[in-house]
């Protein structure tokens, strides 16, 4: 078995394992840093597939921002243990549903071919100057054009709703206005008077 | 046009510069740190530091128990028993003083007519068992043999201010 | 079978080559910042262990080392023992793509500056896992905020990249010291000025340094996320701490300082006369001269206020470099100046 057959079985089982463990703890923080670990092996599995922009993006961006996030958020709750497990029970056909629709989508999309021989799809090596980084925004900024720009201008119009709709102008706001605090000095403030001594 | 030269100078970090400047010139500035055991501050004459007793030139213990110090201690730090002696002078047959409650105000040494009960200059003791915080008779006087010539200095250097 | 296990063995001994010397400068970084805020204070700073206290980190590593760790009942351990080594793992492990002189590298890849960037992003859960398990109010408080600063000035940090990644047109931290080859006015410094200020200060930012240590705030929130921490445990998050910032000093050296390259090369007398230092040298020149302005800047000001933090993060730096790239593509376009011909 070569090294990179081992680095796969290796980090496939770490990845199916914590995935299946972000379900069943019970602590949502823990569920939260097993997710964290699922996003860093399969970092490691596209890596083997030699696509180190995405895997390091998955970090970077996943790991390093979303998850932290996350993590901000999940830490502040206190979660009541009782209710998350009624509420699973509850939603579980639907859930069965989605998961089965979800199923049959990926398999319908990825078509049999690309779920051949795991060998042939790792031995598909570039020479050792092929940046993955380069060819993907080739990629991005010909072909791809208009819907990344397209998902971009979404993207932006998501934060600026949710900025707008939860944003309420406090009245009577204390706020610092650092720059007017900088403005001042001592000529505009302070004027010495010279009085005589009253006797 | 100020507005603009203001931008222009936060923009520069021109503050934070200036602050770096001063500590950047204290890095570089001479060194005041005294390496104390090996170098020590200067100590004024009227320091006081532990007690002692002092005696006369020719061996005999000054105090007279007038119990002046005793009475003035603010702290009740000292105890004095007195007793005639065989040849019929008043002397103590117990002189105490508690360094725990001793707050080193320095009266005693004022209060006393004939300068036996004294501070001296020495400020680094310790104690390592209980109970050798109370200074005795003994202790006292042995402290003032040691250091006689350094008291009877300090006490003549203070002299012309009195 | 047998290359396989010498190439692990040769790699194994690279690791260490690069890891051994990394623990002694941060070892020698606890004591040269000791001294130099001495310096600062007009004081001396250690130098009873040892010529000049040379033997302090030592002296602190044994203390530290014998010392008991404390887990808290109500903690949770196994996250808690988990944290430091997080921290340190993240720190150390950034250095596998740093360059120390031409050819000089561990692992040479493509995207090496994404690599550091994704592992710095990491360094922030060793934090948050020992604020969450230490199961102390001090501790998430200060995992809370450092939280929201890491991430804050994460961008501010990945867009001055992005600068660094246009002007070299490269991700390889390798490539980018080369492009800035030719004497100091080639290295990127000049033409990226702001950009550099922005990493420098989004550097701090991220190392939880002063005076942005919102994490500890030994005022506010007494140690911040390592209250509860004692002993070795301490100890490897102190060692994050200072790897981390010797690795930002590092990448500020490599990418706009020109890492391992002679600051006299092109002048005609100087060059030639220091042209026998090695790179190296040069490289650590550098990097020494930022860990001295990280203790400058501990040594003078004082420590932002926490929504001062995030309005400088977010409203200031992120614009400026924004701006900045803005600036630069029109630089690069017109072809200006020795950088982008």
């Amino acid at each position: 078995m070569s090294v990179e057959k081992l680095v796969f079985y290796v980090f496939s089982a770490i990845l199916i394992g914590s995935a299946s463990m972000v379900i069943f703890s019970r602590q949502s923080v823990r569920a939260a840093l097993f997710l964290i670990v699922a996003f860093c092996s399969s970092a490691v599995l596209w890596m083997l597939l030699e696509a180190e922009f995405l895997s390091l993006l998955l970090i970077f961006v996943y790991v390093g921002a979303v998850m932290t996030l996350f993590m901000f958020v999940v830490m502040m709750l206190n979660l009541d243990q009782e209710t998350v497990q009624e509420k699973f029970v509850r939603y579980l056909p639907i859930a069965l549903i989605l998961v089965v629709l979800m199923v049959a989508i990926l398999i319908f999309s990825v078509k049999s071919t690309h779920l051949g021989d795991l060998g042939q799809a790792m031995s598909s090596h570039h020479s050792a100057d092929y940046s993955n980084t380069k060819a993907l925004g080739m990629l991005l900024y010909t072909h791809y054009f208009y819907a990344f720009e397209l998902a971009a201008v979404i993207l932006l119009i998501a934060i600026v709703a949710a900025i707008g709709l939860t944003h309420r102008e406090k009245e009577n706001n204390k706020r610092q206005r650092i720059s007017e605090q900088l403005k001042a000095n001592k000529k505009d403030r302070l004027t010495i008077i010279d009085m005589e001594a009253e006797e | 046009m100020r507005s603009f030269k203001e931008l222009v100078k936060s923009f520069m970090l021109w503050e934070l510069l200036m602050g770096l400047k001063v500590t950047g010139k204290y890095v570089l500035s001479k060194k005041i740190t005294i390496q104390y055991p090996e170098e020590q501050t200067p100590i004024s004459p009227r320091f006081r530091g532990l007690h002692a007793l002092r005696r006369y030139a020719n061996g005999e213990e000054r105090c007279i128990a007038c119990k002046l110090c005793e009475a003035v201690c603010p702290a009740l730090a000292i105890t004095i028993e007195a007793e005639p002696r065989e040849d019929g002078s008043r002397r103590t047959t117990r002189y105490d003083i508690d360094l725990f409650k001793c707050i080193y105000c320095g009266f005693c040494e004022e209060s006393c007519p004939v300068d036996s009960i004294v501070e001296t200059h020495w400020s680094q003791y310790h104690f390592e068992n209980r109970g050798e915080n109370i200074m005795t008779k003994p202790m006292l006087l042995a402290i003032g043999d040691r250091y006689e010539k350094e008291i009877a200095k300090a006490r003549s250097d203070d002299a012309a201010y009195r | 079978m047998i290359n396989v296990l010498i190439d692990l063995l040769w790699i194994v001994l690279k690791i260490l080559l690069i890891a051994i010397p990394l623990l002694g400068a941060v070892a020698y970084m606890t004591l040269a910042e000791r001294k130099i805020l001495a310096y600062a204070h007009v004081r001396i700073g250690p130098n009873r262990v040892g010529l000049f206290g040379l033997l302090q980190p030592l002296a602190d590593g044994v203390k530290l080392f014998f010392k008991e760790i404390i887990i808290p009942s109500k903690a949770n351990p196994i996250i808690f023992l988990l944290a430091p080594l997080v921290s340190f793992a993240t720190a150390a492990a950034a250095w596998a793509v740093i360059p120390f002189n031409k050819g000089w590298i561990l692992a040479n890849v493509n995207a090496s500056i994404l690599y550091v960037l994704a592992l710095t992003s990491l360094g922030v859960y060793g934090i948050l896992m020992a604020g969450w398990a230490s199961n102390s109010k001090y501790a998430l408080l200060g995992a809370m905020r450092s939280a929201a600063q890491v991430v804050s000035y994460e961008i501010a940090m990945g867009f001055a990249l992005v600068g660094v990644l246009m002007a070299a047109d490269s991700t390889n931290l390798q490539d980018i010291v080369l492009h800035q080859q030719g004497g100091f006015w080639h290295w990127y410094w000049l033409p990226l000025l702001p950009l550099f200020v922005v990493y420098w200060i989004s550097g701090v930012a991220e190392t939880n340094r002063l005076p942005f240590d919102m994490a500890e705030g030994e005022a506010e929130i007494v140690a911040g996320f390592h209250v509860e921490y004692s002993g070795m445990s301490f100890a490897i998050f102190f060692l994050a701490e200072y790897a981390n910032m010797i690795l930002i000093s590092a990448l500020a050296s490599l990418l706009f300082f020109g890492g391992w390259l002679s600051p006299f090369e092109g002048i005609p007398l100087l060059g030639t006369l220091f042209s026998w230092v090695p790179g190296i040298f040069w490289f650590f020149a550098k990097m020494a001269g930022f860990l001295f302005l990280y203790v400058w800047l501990r040594a003078t000001f004082p420590r932002y206020r926490y929504d001062q933090i995030m309005h400088l993060g977010w409203k200031v730096l992120i614009p400026v470099t924004i701006v900045w790239i803005v600036v630069l593509g029109l630089l690069i376009e017109c072809k200006v100046g020795p950088w982008f011909s």
